[in-house]
Protein backbone atom coordinates (compact mmCIF):
# COMPACT_ATOMS: atom_id res chain seq x y z
CA UNK A 1 0.00 0.00 0.00
CA UNK A 2 1.41 3.34 -0.99
CA UNK A 3 1.52 6.17 1.45
CA UNK A 4 -1.04 8.00 -0.69
CA UNK A 5 -3.51 5.08 -0.48
CA UNK A 6 -3.02 4.77 3.26
CA UNK A 7 -3.80 8.47 3.63
CA UNK A 8 -7.06 8.11 1.70
CA UNK A 9 -8.05 5.05 3.71
CA UNK A 10 -7.44 6.86 7.00
CA UNK A 11 -9.48 9.89 5.93
CA UNK A 12 -12.27 7.56 4.81
CA UNK A 13 -12.23 5.93 8.25
CA UNK A 14 -12.43 9.34 9.93
CA UNK A 15 -15.39 10.27 7.73
CA UNK A 16 -17.19 7.01 8.60
CA UNK A 17 -16.71 7.58 12.32
CA UNK A 18 -18.04 11.15 12.03
CA UNK A 19 -21.11 10.06 10.04
CA UNK A 20 -21.73 7.24 12.49
CA UNK A 21 -21.49 9.53 15.53
CA UNK A 22 -23.76 12.12 14.00
CA UNK A 23 -26.30 9.46 13.09
CA UNK A 24 -26.16 8.01 16.59
CA UNK A 25 -26.71 11.42 18.17
CA UNK A 26 -29.62 12.27 15.88
CA UNK A 27 -31.15 8.85 16.50
CA UNK A 28 -30.85 9.28 20.25
CA UNK A 29 -32.49 12.68 20.07
CA UNK A 30 -35.40 11.36 18.04
CA UNK A 31 -36.00 8.48 20.38
CA UNK A 32 -36.28 10.72 23.41
CA UNK A 33 -39.98 11.30 24.08
CA UNK A 34 -40.99 14.94 24.48
CA UNK A 35 -42.62 14.24 27.82
CA UNK A 36 -39.38 13.04 29.34
CA UNK A 37 -37.75 16.39 28.57
CA UNK A 38 -40.20 18.19 30.83
CA UNK A 39 -42.13 17.36 33.99
CA UNK A 40 -45.64 17.34 35.30
CA UNK A 41 -46.26 19.60 38.28
CA UNK A 42 -49.13 18.67 40.57
CA UNK A 43 -51.11 20.38 43.29
CA UNK A 44 -54.12 19.86 45.55
CA UNK A 45 -55.04 23.17 47.17
CA UNK A 46 -58.19 24.81 48.47
CA UNK A 47 -59.77 27.69 46.57
CA UNK A 48 -61.29 30.71 48.31
CA UNK A 49 -64.51 28.77 48.94
CA UNK A 50 -62.56 26.00 50.63
CA UNK A 51 -63.03 23.51 47.81
CA UNK A 52 -60.02 21.38 46.91
CA UNK A 53 -58.73 21.96 43.39
CA UNK A 54 -56.17 19.76 41.69
CA UNK A 55 -54.08 19.99 38.55
CA UNK A 56 -56.06 17.12 37.01
CA UNK A 57 -59.31 19.05 36.71
CA UNK A 58 -57.61 21.53 34.37
CA UNK A 59 -56.50 19.01 31.73
CA UNK A 60 -57.31 20.33 28.29
CA UNK A 61 -56.48 23.89 29.30
CA UNK A 62 -53.27 25.81 29.50
CA UNK A 63 -52.42 26.95 33.03
CA UNK A 64 -50.70 30.24 33.70
CA UNK A 65 -49.40 29.89 37.25
CA UNK A 66 -47.99 32.50 39.61
CA UNK A 67 -46.85 31.90 43.18
CA UNK A 68 -47.18 34.93 45.45
CA UNK A 69 -48.91 36.47 48.45
CA UNK A 70 -51.62 39.08 48.65
CA UNK A 71 -49.73 41.32 51.07
CA UNK A 72 -47.07 41.84 48.44
CA UNK A 73 -47.33 45.45 47.25
CA UNK A 74 -45.04 45.43 44.23
CA UNK A 75 -44.15 42.24 42.35
CA UNK A 76 -47.46 40.38 42.78
CA UNK A 77 -49.84 43.18 41.68
CA UNK A 78 -47.54 43.97 38.77
CA UNK A 79 -47.56 40.36 37.58
CA UNK A 80 -51.31 39.90 38.10
CA UNK A 81 -51.91 43.15 36.19
CA UNK A 82 -49.96 41.61 33.32
CA UNK A 83 -51.93 38.37 33.53
CA UNK A 84 -55.12 40.45 33.36
CA UNK A 85 -53.87 42.17 30.21
CA UNK A 86 -52.98 38.81 28.67
CA UNK A 87 -56.43 37.39 29.45
CA UNK A 88 -58.15 40.42 27.94
CA UNK A 89 -55.88 40.23 24.92
CA UNK A 90 -56.72 36.56 24.29
CA UNK A 91 -60.36 37.40 23.56
CA UNK A 92 -62.26 34.21 22.74
CA UNK A 93 -59.16 32.08 23.24
CA UNK A 94 -59.19 33.04 26.92
CA UNK A 95 -61.43 30.04 27.59
CA UNK A 96 -58.44 27.82 26.86
CA UNK A 97 -56.24 29.44 29.52
CA UNK A 98 -56.74 29.26 33.27
CA UNK A 99 -54.64 31.70 35.33
CA UNK A 100 -53.83 30.50 38.86
CA UNK A 101 -52.52 32.49 41.79
CA UNK A 102 -51.06 30.06 44.34
CA UNK A 103 -50.53 31.59 47.75
CA UNK A 104 -47.21 30.91 49.44
CA UNK A 105 -48.53 32.69 52.53
CA UNK A 106 -51.79 30.72 52.70
CA UNK A 107 -52.85 31.26 56.30
CA UNK A 108 -52.65 35.04 56.18
CA UNK A 109 -54.07 35.18 52.66
CA UNK A 110 -57.12 33.12 53.64
CA UNK A 111 -57.73 35.53 56.51
CA UNK A 112 -57.35 38.58 54.32
CA UNK A 113 -59.46 37.29 51.47
CA UNK A 114 -58.07 35.58 48.44
CA UNK A 115 -60.82 36.00 45.87
CA UNK A 116 -61.32 39.72 46.42
CA UNK A 117 -57.63 40.13 45.66
CA UNK A 118 -57.51 38.01 42.50
CA UNK A 119 -60.84 39.34 41.22
CA UNK A 120 -59.61 42.90 41.56
CA UNK A 121 -57.20 42.10 38.75
CA UNK A 122 -59.27 39.77 36.59
CA UNK A 123 -62.33 37.61 37.26
CA UNK A 124 -60.70 34.65 35.52
CA UNK A 125 -57.81 34.40 37.99
CA UNK A 126 -58.34 31.54 40.43
CA UNK A 127 -56.68 31.98 43.81
CA UNK A 128 -55.57 28.87 45.72
CA UNK A 129 -54.38 28.66 49.31
CA UNK A 130 -53.82 25.23 50.83
CA UNK A 131 -52.28 24.11 54.08
CA UNK A 132 -48.60 24.70 54.77
CA UNK A 133 -47.77 21.12 53.73
CA UNK A 134 -49.88 21.21 50.58
CA UNK A 135 -48.27 24.51 49.61
CA UNK A 136 -44.79 23.11 50.14
CA UNK A 137 -45.67 20.07 48.02
CA UNK A 138 -47.06 22.21 45.19
CA UNK A 139 -43.99 24.45 45.20
CA UNK A 140 -41.69 21.44 45.08
CA UNK A 141 -43.55 19.91 42.19
CA UNK A 142 -43.26 23.20 40.26
CA UNK A 143 -39.60 23.37 41.36
CA UNK A 144 -40.06 26.86 42.75
CA UNK A 145 -38.64 28.50 45.85
CA UNK A 146 -40.25 30.51 48.62
CA UNK A 147 -39.19 31.47 52.09
CA UNK A 148 -40.54 33.45 54.98
CA UNK A 149 -38.27 36.33 55.92
CA UNK A 150 -38.49 37.96 59.28
CA UNK A 151 -38.57 41.69 58.60
CA UNK A 152 -39.40 44.24 61.22
CA UNK A 153 -40.29 46.74 58.51
CA UNK A 154 -43.08 44.56 57.10
CA UNK A 155 -46.69 44.01 58.10
CA UNK A 156 -46.92 41.37 60.88
CA UNK A 157 -43.12 41.40 61.06
CA UNK A 158 -42.46 39.22 58.05
CA UNK A 159 -42.34 39.18 54.30
CA UNK A 160 -42.02 36.40 51.74
CA UNK A 161 -39.34 35.97 49.13
CA UNK A 162 -40.42 33.80 46.25
CA UNK A 163 -39.82 32.71 42.66
CA UNK A 164 -41.31 35.52 40.65
CA UNK A 165 -41.84 34.00 37.21
CA UNK A 166 -45.09 32.97 35.54
CA UNK A 167 -45.25 29.30 34.61
CA UNK A 168 -47.03 27.86 31.61
CA UNK A 169 -48.42 24.34 31.92
CA UNK A 170 -49.77 22.56 28.83
CA UNK A 171 -53.18 20.94 28.30
CA UNK A 172 -51.73 17.54 29.21
CA UNK A 173 -50.30 18.87 32.43
CA UNK A 174 -46.69 19.23 31.36
CA UNK A 175 -44.49 22.14 32.25
CA UNK A 176 -43.84 24.11 29.05
CA UNK A 177 -41.90 27.22 30.00
CA UNK A 178 -41.61 30.16 32.33
CA UNK A 179 -41.95 33.86 31.62
CA UNK A 180 -39.47 35.60 33.87
CA UNK A 181 -40.61 38.54 36.00
CA UNK A 182 -40.99 41.67 33.92
CA UNK A 183 -41.77 39.92 30.62
CA UNK A 184 -44.18 42.37 28.94
CA UNK A 185 -47.78 41.21 28.69
CA UNK A 186 -47.60 41.65 24.90
CA UNK A 187 -44.79 39.06 24.68
CA UNK A 188 -46.65 36.55 26.84
CA UNK A 189 -49.78 37.09 24.77
CA UNK A 190 -47.93 36.61 21.48
CA UNK A 191 -46.32 33.41 22.76
CA UNK A 192 -49.64 32.00 23.96
CA UNK A 193 -51.33 32.86 20.67
CA UNK A 194 -48.83 30.72 18.77
CA UNK A 195 -49.86 27.74 20.93
CA UNK A 196 -53.66 28.08 20.97
CA UNK B 1 -64.91 79.18 16.97
CA UNK B 2 -62.18 77.13 15.37
CA UNK B 3 -59.77 78.16 18.09
CA UNK B 4 -62.28 77.14 20.73
CA UNK B 5 -62.58 73.73 19.09
CA UNK B 6 -58.81 73.32 19.18
CA UNK B 7 -58.66 74.32 22.83
CA UNK B 8 -61.44 71.89 23.66
CA UNK B 9 -59.69 69.13 21.72
CA UNK B 10 -56.50 69.81 23.64
CA UNK B 11 -58.32 69.73 26.93
CA UNK B 12 -59.93 66.41 26.07
CA UNK B 13 -56.68 64.95 24.74
CA UNK B 14 -54.70 65.91 27.82
CA UNK B 15 -56.77 65.65 30.97
CA UNK B 16 -54.97 67.30 33.87
CA UNK B 17 -53.83 64.15 35.64
CA UNK B 18 -52.25 64.68 39.00
CA UNK B 19 -49.82 61.86 38.29
CA UNK B 20 -48.39 64.00 35.48
CA UNK B 21 -47.71 67.07 37.61
CA UNK B 22 -44.16 67.99 38.50
CA UNK B 23 -42.91 69.15 41.87
CA UNK B 24 -39.61 70.93 42.32
CA UNK B 25 -37.32 72.03 45.12
CA UNK B 26 -33.85 73.31 44.27
CA UNK B 27 -32.29 70.93 41.75
CA UNK B 28 -34.72 68.13 42.50
CA UNK B 29 -37.78 67.55 40.34
CA UNK B 30 -40.30 64.83 41.12
CA UNK B 31 -42.97 63.63 38.71
CA UNK B 32 -45.26 60.73 37.90
CA UNK B 33 -46.09 60.14 41.53
CA UNK B 34 -48.67 57.37 41.68
CA UNK B 35 -50.09 54.57 43.75
CA UNK B 36 -52.39 51.62 43.12
CA UNK B 37 -55.96 51.35 44.29
CA UNK B 38 -56.23 49.19 47.39
CA UNK B 39 -58.82 46.73 48.65
CA UNK B 40 -59.66 48.20 52.02
CA UNK B 41 -56.82 49.13 54.36
CA UNK B 42 -55.46 45.74 55.41
CA UNK B 43 -52.77 45.31 52.83
CA UNK B 44 -49.91 47.74 52.28
CA UNK B 45 -50.20 50.29 49.50
CA UNK B 46 -47.43 51.21 47.13
CA UNK B 47 -45.87 54.45 45.93
CA UNK B 48 -43.92 55.08 42.74
CA UNK B 49 -42.34 58.21 41.24
CA UNK B 50 -39.50 59.64 39.17
CA UNK B 51 -36.89 61.84 40.85
CA UNK B 52 -34.56 63.93 38.74
CA UNK B 53 -31.46 65.58 40.15
CA UNK B 54 -30.32 68.44 37.91
CA UNK B 55 -27.68 69.62 40.34
CA UNK B 56 -23.97 68.89 40.56
CA UNK B 57 -24.15 67.14 43.93
CA UNK B 58 -25.47 63.69 44.74
CA UNK B 59 -28.61 63.46 46.80
CA UNK B 60 -30.75 60.67 48.23
CA UNK B 61 -34.33 60.05 49.23
CA UNK B 62 -34.15 59.00 52.87
CA UNK B 63 -37.75 58.91 54.04
CA UNK B 64 -41.37 59.43 53.10
CA UNK B 65 -44.33 60.41 55.20
CA UNK B 66 -48.01 60.71 54.37
CA UNK B 67 -51.26 61.08 56.30
CA UNK B 68 -52.59 58.12 54.32
CA UNK B 69 -50.31 55.59 56.06
CA UNK B 70 -49.12 55.09 59.61
CA UNK B 71 -45.89 53.46 58.58
CA UNK B 72 -44.64 54.43 55.13
CA UNK B 73 -41.24 52.98 54.26
CA UNK B 74 -38.83 52.69 51.39
CA UNK B 75 -38.27 49.23 49.97
CA UNK B 76 -36.45 47.74 47.07
CA UNK B 77 -37.61 44.70 45.16
CA UNK B 78 -34.67 42.63 44.07
CA UNK B 79 -34.91 39.65 41.76
CA UNK B 80 -31.92 37.36 42.01
CA UNK B 81 -31.86 34.03 40.20
CA UNK B 82 -35.58 34.47 39.65
CA UNK B 83 -36.30 34.89 43.38
CA UNK B 84 -37.99 38.15 44.33
CA UNK B 85 -37.48 39.60 47.78
CA UNK B 86 -38.15 43.03 49.17
CA UNK B 87 -35.53 44.34 51.57
CA UNK B 88 -36.01 47.61 53.41
CA UNK B 89 -34.06 50.36 51.65
CA UNK B 90 -32.42 52.88 53.98
CA UNK B 91 -32.00 55.39 51.19
CA UNK B 92 -32.62 55.70 47.48
CA UNK B 93 -29.58 57.35 45.89
CA UNK B 94 -30.32 60.17 43.45
CA UNK B 95 -26.93 60.87 41.85
CA UNK B 96 -26.09 64.26 40.33
CA UNK B 97 -27.49 64.70 36.84
CA UNK B 98 -29.52 61.50 36.95
CA UNK B 99 -33.14 60.40 37.11
CA UNK B 100 -34.06 57.67 39.54
CA UNK B 101 -37.30 55.76 39.22
CA UNK B 102 -39.33 54.21 41.97
CA UNK B 103 -41.20 51.75 39.77
CA UNK B 104 -42.71 48.27 39.74
CA UNK B 105 -40.00 45.71 40.36
CA UNK B 106 -37.51 48.18 41.82
CA UNK B 107 -37.42 50.82 44.49
CA UNK B 108 -40.87 51.67 45.84
CA UNK B 109 -42.57 53.22 48.80
CA UNK B 110 -44.51 50.72 50.87
CA UNK B 111 -47.46 52.30 52.65
CA UNK B 112 -48.18 50.20 55.71
CA UNK B 113 -51.09 50.84 57.98
CA UNK B 114 -53.29 52.62 55.45
CA UNK B 115 -55.57 55.05 57.23
CA UNK B 116 -58.12 54.84 54.44
CA UNK B 117 -58.68 52.77 51.34
CA UNK B 118 -57.00 54.10 48.23
CA UNK B 119 -59.70 54.77 45.67
CA UNK B 120 -58.87 55.02 42.00
CA UNK B 121 -58.81 58.65 40.90
CA UNK B 122 -58.14 60.02 44.40
CA UNK B 123 -54.91 61.71 45.37
CA UNK B 124 -52.96 62.16 48.57
CA UNK B 125 -49.96 64.20 49.70
CA UNK B 126 -46.58 62.65 50.42
CA UNK B 127 -43.65 64.47 51.97
CA UNK B 128 -40.33 63.28 50.65
CA UNK B 129 -37.23 63.91 52.72
CA UNK B 130 -34.06 64.26 50.70
CA UNK B 131 -30.63 64.22 52.31
CA UNK B 132 -29.50 67.50 50.67
CA UNK B 133 -32.60 69.15 49.21
CA UNK B 134 -34.68 68.70 52.37
CA UNK B 135 -38.43 68.20 52.35
CA UNK B 136 -40.66 68.28 49.29
CA UNK B 137 -44.39 67.62 49.43
CA UNK B 138 -45.83 66.03 46.32
CA UNK B 139 -49.25 64.70 45.33
CA UNK B 140 -49.71 61.05 44.44
CA UNK B 141 -52.54 59.93 42.19
CA UNK B 142 -54.25 56.62 42.84
CA UNK B 143 -54.41 54.67 39.59
CA UNK B 144 -56.22 51.42 38.85
CA UNK B 145 -55.05 48.26 40.55
CA UNK B 146 -54.02 47.07 37.11
CA UNK B 147 -51.96 50.16 36.25
CA UNK B 148 -48.29 49.75 35.44
CA UNK B 149 -47.42 53.41 34.97
CA UNK B 150 -49.22 56.72 34.55
CA UNK B 151 -49.82 57.83 31.00
CA UNK B 152 -48.17 61.22 30.71
CA UNK B 153 -47.27 62.93 27.46
CA UNK B 154 -43.74 64.18 27.02
CA UNK B 155 -42.52 62.94 30.36
CA UNK B 156 -39.09 64.46 31.05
Amino acid sequence: MTLRKLQIALWAAVALVLIGTAGFMLGARNEEPVAAATFQPSFALADAAGRERTDEEFRGKYLLVFFGFTNCPDVCPTTLAEVAQVMDGLGEDAAQVQPLFISIDPERDRQMGLSEFTEAFHPSILGLAGTADETRAAAESFKIFYERQEAEASPDGYSMSHSSALYLIGPEGHWIRQYSYGTPASEILADLQTRL
Amino acid sequence: MKRLAIILALLIAAPPAIACETFTTGDITVEQVWSRASIGTQRPGVLYMMIRNEGAADDALISISTPIAEKPMLHETTVEDGIASMPHAMRVPVPAGQTVELRPGGYHGMLMGLTEALEEGASFPVTLTLEEAGDLTVLAEVLSMRAEAPECDAAQ
